[in-house]
């Protein structure tokens, strides 16, 4: 018998083991990702701006390049993640999988916009303005467009399951269009020339070793917001259940 | 008038049998149980209806009766539990559910837009019926709109409308019919072309469930009634063994949120 | 009186159904049913061909343009036009049979939801390209470019196509939406980003006469985006129907 996100039919009766975060029985609980994230983010800093030789062109502006690019990263795996717990609450139909989705877009919305201030940041010391029509930039605003959207569809839509659903199915027609936003604006780049080249790095060893370091410091941060946002979600809506509860009995 | 009650293809026989029937033909519901989020409607609920029978629900406003309707329909889908209609699985196997089932709602499913003529030949088209002109001219006759047939269905009174939505459910030959509501709006021509469908259908092996609030019409209806409340039936009864006026006073008692 | 015969369909009639005839009758059938109805309603071929009319004069006075720079800024113009006018008249597609309760009637009906979802298509494709064989000539004379040439067609119904094979989707999920038609456009425009693209870009080549083979890459690549955006939008169908009668 499955019952609202396990919860027993008897008040005050706890789940079990709150039954979302799948995440905590294979790579670890939300506590252990977030003292990972919060030991591995100094580390990170310390190879950012100490570590990274400077750049010879663009001097020390050129180090926000090991969070932006993490920043990104994060984004766009996170929207990945967002793409697959959809098609599998499609299939699946258990909440959980909402539950993942909708945490993992909020806060890819979150990176996309660090990445997109991280970007600009950046942008105008080096080229002078602090915004590019590049195909990777635009790639960047669409993405934050979209999932604002997502989330703009969900808090529009009463109906827990059919905003779960109709999330879930903008939420995989956004990103199978994401290939298809990037190599228009290719496509579409090559009649229009670029202004600017992009980031021209050519990495030295010690770069990519600072690189590869943000990299895994903000994916571990990534995933203790991404298990903390689902705990509080399934903790939420099993809140929403007991107090239906309660209320009923109230009145009976 | 004449009846072909007798040569009805059958309602198989005997009481014990009759579970039988509704999982292969009729309807069937094992713990059903569907949510709006936090909002348990229905909280378990087992229901048969064995073809030849028309089992009316009674229950309050948020009982769970249009959920029930709705799932059975293949229109949402439980939470979880099982419901069969006529031997298909309504979550799993609905495109095998929908061609034998008949659906008249409180919405009309009408397009106003459409005469009574061409929303019938859509929905003709749609359940694939055989001879179309035929059958609609004969429904349209039967539920007294032959001379209204090229009017657009938006100039119609809602007593009009209920009764084209009544040929309009009829028309796929279905195997299973589903009431909701199906006595709010309807004028008293209508619930008569209902009890004599329906009593000619129960005949040839229909299933009925209807969905109402209200007990004389339900009464009038049913063979077996039964009562919904906070989601589950909380009561059940064949109409031998009750009288209206004992079901009236069963049903305020759950109403009221008595449970005797 | 006549006596009333209530055909009880036996099993076997489900089962020997030919499903792939049926669902292109059915969808004709429902294509049918949009044309009719729009005839009868006008909603969303007059709104939105008197939108883009508004957005072509407001863009003339509002930009000030000589002849030269329209020559660039015209395709860019002439979508920007049509996608808004699109917006308006997908909007209420789904939204109006939802309100008026006839939806449901479709939804229980043995008919595939990718044949639902096709004949939406189809009937919104329908009505947006006979908005925009109205408002091309119109662009055409009033800012005085010439944009009446034959290959401006396989543009437009490329370019469209795309477009509606994503409208209809969305149109569909926002109708159970509370802000619906403010929905749409946030939720439909990004997506629709590479057809609009696509478009422009081959709408700017006709306009320069270039020759067939620079227009080809683009047309296949419109035509690419098409099928992507088609097969997404059966696949996805079914789920935004479930539900959506009330």
């Amino acid at each position: 018998m499955r019952e609202y996100l396990g919860v027993s039919p008897r008040l005050g009766t706890p789940m079990a083991t709150h039954e979302f975060p799948r995440l905590r029985h294979g790579l670890g609980t939300p506590r252990t990702f977030a003292w990972a994230a919060l030991l591995a983010m100094p580390v990170a800093m310390y190879f950012a701006l100490a570590f990274a030789p400077r750049e010879a062109t663009m001097g020390n502006v050129q180090r926000i390049f090991y969070i932006h690019v993490p920043a990104a990263w994060v984004a766009f795996l996170a929207f990945f993640v967002t793409f697959v717990a959809s098609g599998v609450y499609l299939y699946r139909r258990q909440e959980r999988w909402d539950i993942l989705a909708v945490s993992s877009a909020e806060i890819g919305v979150l990176f996309t916009s660090l990445a997109l201030v991280l970007g600009s940041l950046w942008a105008k010391p080096v080229w002078g303005a602090w915004w590019t029509w590049d195909p990777r930039l635009i790639t960047t605003l669409f993405l934050w467009m979209v999932y604002v959207g997502y989330l703009m569809l969900r808090s529009a839509i009463e109906d827990p399951t059919q905003q779960a659903r109709f999330a879930a199915v903008f939420g995989i027609v956004a990103f199978v269009d994401v290939p298809i936003v990037y190599f228009s604006i290719r496509w579409w780049r090559t009649i229009h020339p670029v202004v600017f080249t992009g980031g021209g790095l050519n990495l030295d060893t010690r770069m990519l070793v600072a690189l590869l370091v943000g990299l895994a410091a903000m994916t571990f941060l990534y995933l203790a917001l991404l298990s903390l946002r689902s705990a509080i979600e399934a903790v939420q809506r099993r809140n929403a259940v007991l107090l239906q509860e309660l209320e009923e009995r109230e009145e009976a | 008038m004449t009846t072909n009650a007798s040569s009805g293809v059958g309602v198989r026989g005997s009481e014990d049998s009759a579970e039988k029937a509704a999982t292969t033909q009729g309807i069937l519901c094992r713990d059903l149980r569907f949510s709006y989020g936090p909002r348990q409607v229905l909280r378990g609920l087992d229901l048969t209806v064995a073809p030849g029978e028309c089992l009316v629900l009674f229950g309050g406003n948020g009982a769970g009766k249009t959920t029930l309707v709705r799932i059975l329909a293949t229109l949402v889908r439980p939470t979880s539990g099982e419901a069969w209609v006529g031997g298909f699985n309504v979550a799993t196997e609905p495109s095998m559910v929908r061609p034998m089932v008949g659906v008249v709602s409180h919405q009309m499913y009408l397009f106003p837009d459409l005469t009574a003529r061409e929303n019938l030949e859509l929905y003709a088209s749609l359940y694939e019926v055989s001879d179309g002109p035929g059958r609609i001219a004969e429904l349209l006759g039967l539920v007294g709109l032959a001379r209204r047939a090229n009017d657009l269905v938006r100039t119609m009174s809602r007593g009009m409308q209920q009764r084209l939505s009544l040929a309009r459910a009829l028309l796929g030959g279905p195997q299973v019919l589903l009431l909701d509501e199906p006595d709010t709006g309807l004028d008293s021509v209508a619930l008569q072309v209902l009890s004599q469908v329906l009593s000619e259908g129960l005949g040839n092996g229909l299933t009925v469930l209807v969905a109402t609030h209200r007990i004389g019409e339900g009464y009038r209806l049913g063979t077996r009634f039964g009562v919904l409340a906070r989601g589950k039936l909380a009561f059940e009864a064949s109409r031998e063994s009750m009288s209206v006026e004992e079901l009236e006073c069963r049903y305020r008692a759950y109403l009221d949120g008595h449970h005797p | 009186m006549k006596s009333l015969s209530v055909d009880i369909a036996p099993i076997s009639t489900a089962t020997t159904r030919r499903p792939r005839n049926a669902s292109l009758g059915k969808a004709w059938a429902l294509v049918l049913k949009d044309v009719r109805v729009e005839m009868r309603r006008r909603e969303a071929v007059a709104n939105s061909f008197v939108f883009a009319l508004i957005a072509l004069v407001i863009f003339n006075i509002a930009l000030d343009l000589e002849r030269q720079r329209l020559e660039a800024l015209g395709p860019g113009l002439l979508w920007v036009a049509f996608v808004f006018a699109g917006v308006l008249g997908l909007g209420r597609t789904f939204v109006g049979e939802k309100d008026r309760g006839s939806l449901g009637g479709i939804l229980v009906a043995p008919v595939d939801r990718g044949a639902v979802y096709a004949a939406r298509v189809v009937s919104s494709l329908l009505f947006l390209l006979v908005m925009e064989m109205a408002i091309l000539p119109l662009f055409a004379l009033l800012f005085n470019i010439p944009l009446l040439h034959p290959l401006i067609l396989p543009v437009v119904l490329l370019g469209t196509l795309g477009f509606c094979a994503v409208g209809t989707l969305f149109s569909a999920l926002v109708a159970s939406a509370r802000t619906r038609e403010a929905l749409l456009p946030v939720l439909l425009l990004p997506v629709v980003l590479p057809v609009v693209v696509g478009s422009v870009e081959a709408t700017a080549l006709v306009l320069q006469e270039k020759p067939v083979g620079e227009l080809l890459p683009w047309l296949g690549l419109l035509a690419a985006f098409d099928a992507i955006f088609l097969a997404v939008g059966v696949l996805l169908f079914e789920f935004v129907l479930e539900g959506s009668d009330a």
